[in-house]
């Protein structure tokens, strides 16, 4: 039971703690040394990535032999519920990694120009992955808002990076919304305690057996507060009113890294609805599930209403995110629903794909946009960018001199407008998900899962399945008139001379895109890959026992405020082990 | 003490609500910190209430933790303190550039048509 010999041991924090000792090295560097820090920063995303490589092996190495193997590493050595601990799974493995895939390419776009207007953007990015991956990572809730805050924090600062009015205006809001969600995950976190006695996520879900109305009832709110707070950072739709207008004012670079934010707060989503209030929990089984689905279906409608109704491209990303967002919402809550894996499956193979586009997506478009003669029908009192150079564009300082200095880009070599109209055509195809693109295979595998695994229960599917697949296919047919219409107008309707782009630009583009390509033609193995970590989250139990294996000695001598009979707890724990 | 800290703990939290939802961004600020105030005592209250407990046990031996104060929502609360202390300042920075830039202090950076 002890898996201290299978987990990778030291290996497992490395995603953390590498990012963080880079961008404080950073730090020591004077800022005009941008080169310098640009290179540090991608050693670092590139040593992130060998240690998710060799983590995720050895989830699924080990994943061949006994099911699935949850991989355990205590901070500072503490006994398990009362120390924090960072918990490695097949869902935690993937999501380092793709943070990882997503960084490198963002990092080599701030290289054309946009990591010189403003100060310390590659600390600040090197601190965002930390937190990123911390979030990822952990298994105890408050280090979880530990991780958060820290991810929140490099995130104000990057989304304020290169400054400028309308900027500073969307940070202000972006920042009320998330201080105040910060309120709600405290409350949230506070009120877990106050019942169960414990913030470690797999030892929640086990003192929850043994909770009395009154408790649970106190719980459940718990439980909705949090919900409130992650379901703000996913962007889930009346909470979601911040996200266009802050994603469409960030620089594209940083745009692109905090798309996968908003996978943050699905993640926790899904690990907490389906660890703790999953379909072993007893009276609470299935508690928000509704929600996420009701939630779910309407944020993709307002996702598609969104991209149709806004003129300007980079808040049209901001509306990608939100049905991106929905989708995978939707799945969680049926999953947690009784939906089967083979939906949830499909979600998180949608997930990885639909990133990784929304990522290139916040890429592309402000190079395609730039001196669009169409845009400055916007009324945000945006002057329409006529600026040929990718240097002064969009680049107001306020008037303190906060910054000195910009570098070149790293190389000037441009390249052909046809060249854009390609990558744009291949973003948008995978956005609104057209057949050889991971979006259709993802669908297609959500729709197949939804029919497969509900459809001989009762005969017919439920109908709120029916929206769903209807919602799936809609918003891609509202993603894709939205792209088209631009497309249209922007590549082949419009005169004049075509804006400078530099290849420095399109590189990270072509490199999520071959990234895209490669998710289709390993379609089979990454399915494989989510359909058994689905099965994984579907069984909580594998991941609480892998957790408090070590846990029966600690609790000998209860605290007072501990969860009731913490034997009969352990009893428990092994009951459900021998039901493996 | 129950009812005080339950009074004081609503008090805070329903006026940060009201003042985070005004129009000034010094209204909202000053309603982030009512409302944190507020829920770093709602954290301390979780841990239930003590009067003169010491949160920390001494060394060696099996002590009767009945005695003794919850050290974790303690702690809890410092972190949280900590963190929300800096990231009010830091919202406090953008919302002065915001009134630099924008000339209003209006949330929305422009004043609302008459």
């Amino acid at each position: 039971m002890m898996n201290e010999g299978i987990a990778p041991n030291h290996l497992m924090i490395a995603p953390i703690l590498v990012p963080l000792v880079a961008g404080a090295i950073m730090l020591f560097y004077n800022d005009r040394n941008r080169q310098t820090k640009l290179v540090m920063g991608l050693v670092a995303v590139g040593l992130t990535f060998l240690a998710s490589v060799e983590l995720m092996a050895g989830v699924k190495s080990a994943g061949e032999q006994a099911g699935t193997v949850v991989g355990l590493y205590r901070l500072g050595d503490w006994p398990v519920p009362i120390g924090i601990v960072l918990v490695l799974d097949r869902l935690s493995a993937m999501m380092v990694m793709l943070t990882a895939l997503l960084a490198a390419p963002s990092l080599i776009y701030a290289a054309a120009g946009w990591h010189g207007k403003g100060q310390h953007y590659h600390s600040m990015f090197q601190f965002l992955l930390a937190g990123v991956n911390g979030a990822f990572l952990t298994g105890d809730l408050f280090n979880l808002f530990v991780f958060f805050e820290v991810m929140l924090a490099a995130s104000y600062g990057l989304m304020l990076h290169g400054s400028g009015p309308e900027r500073i205006k969307a940070g202000l809001h972006y920042i009320a919304v998330n201080l105040a969600a910060s309120l709600f995950f405290l409350i949230g976190v506070a009120l877990v305690y106050g019942t169960t006695g414990t913030l470690n996520m797999a030892d929640i879900g086990r003192a929850l057996y043994w909770l009395d109305d009154a408790e649970r009832m106190l719980f459940h709110a718990a439980a909705a507060f949090l919900g409130l707070a992650f379901l703000i950072k996913a962007a889930a739709w009346p909470l979601c009113f911040w996200l266009p207008p802050t994603y469409g004012a960030a620089s594209p670079p940083a745009a692109a890294i905090m798309a996968i934010m908003t996978k943050v707060g699905i993640y926790v989503i899904l690990r907490l609805s389906l660890l703790v209030l999953g379909p072993d929990a007893g009276p609470s089984a299935g508690f928000g599930a509704p929600a996420l689905m009701i939630g779910g279906v309407l944020t993709m409608g307002f996702g598609m209403i969104g991209i149709l109704g806004t003129p300007e491209l980079t808040r049209k990303g901001g509306y990608l995110a939100i049905i991106s967002s929905g989708t995978v919402l939707a799945a969680v809550g049926f999953a947690q629903a009784g939906g089967g894996p083979g939906m949830l499956g499909g979600a998180l193979y949608y997930m990885v794909g639909s990133t990784a586009a929304i990522s290139a997506f916040f890429l592309i478009a402000e190079p395609v946009s730039r001196g669009d003669a169409g845009k400055d029908e916007n009324d945000d009192g945006a002057p329409a960018e006529d600026v040929a150079d990718p240097l002064s564009e969009r680049w107001a300082p306020m008037g303190l001199d906060t910054v000195e200095d910009m570098t070149t880009p790293a190389s000037t070599r441009t390249v052909s407008w046809l060249t854009m109209a390609m990558c744009f055509a291949l973003v948008a195809a995978m956005i609104a998900g057209l057949p050889p693109m991971p979006g259709f295979i993802g669908k297609f595998a959500i729709l197949q899962g939804a029919v497969q695994d509900n459809l001989h229960t009762s005969g017919a599917l439920p109908v709120i399945l029916w929206i769903y697949a209807a919602m799936l296919i809609l918003s891609g047919l509202g993603a894709l008139i939205a792209l088209m219409r631009f497309g249209i107008r922007r590549f082949w309707a419009e005169e004049g001379p075509t804006p400078r782009i530099l290849a420095l630009e399109v590189i990270p583009v072509v490199l999520l895109l071959a990234m895209i390509a490669l998710q289709t033609v390993r379609a089979d193995a990454l399915l494989n890959y989510t359909r058994a970590t689905a099965l994984a989250l579907l069984e909580p139990g594998i991941y609480r026992n892998a957790v408090l294996a070590g846990a029966q000695d600690v609790r000998a001598a209860p605290a007072q405020n501990s969860a009731p009979d913490p034997t009969a707890a352990d009893d428990a724990g092994q009951d459900q082990e021998g039901g493996e | 003490m129950e009812l005080i800290l339950a009074l004081a703990i609503g008090v805070l939290c329903g006026s940060g609500v009201w003042l985070i939802l005004r129009p000034r961004s010094y209204q909202v600020i000053v309603g982030l910190c009512l409302l944190a105030y507020g829920v770093n005592l709602f954290i301390f209250a979780m841990g239930r209430l003590y009067i003169g407990a010491a949160p920390i046990m001494p060394k060696g031996g099996f002590v009767d933790p009945t005695a003794y104060a919850d050290p974790l929502p303690q702690s809890l609360v410092l972190t949280a303190i900590v963190i929300s202390f800096a990231t009010t300042a830091l919202f406090l920075v953008v919302m002065i550039a915001a009134r630099g830039v924008a000339g209003t202090d209006h949330v929305d950076g422009r004043e609302r048509r008459p």
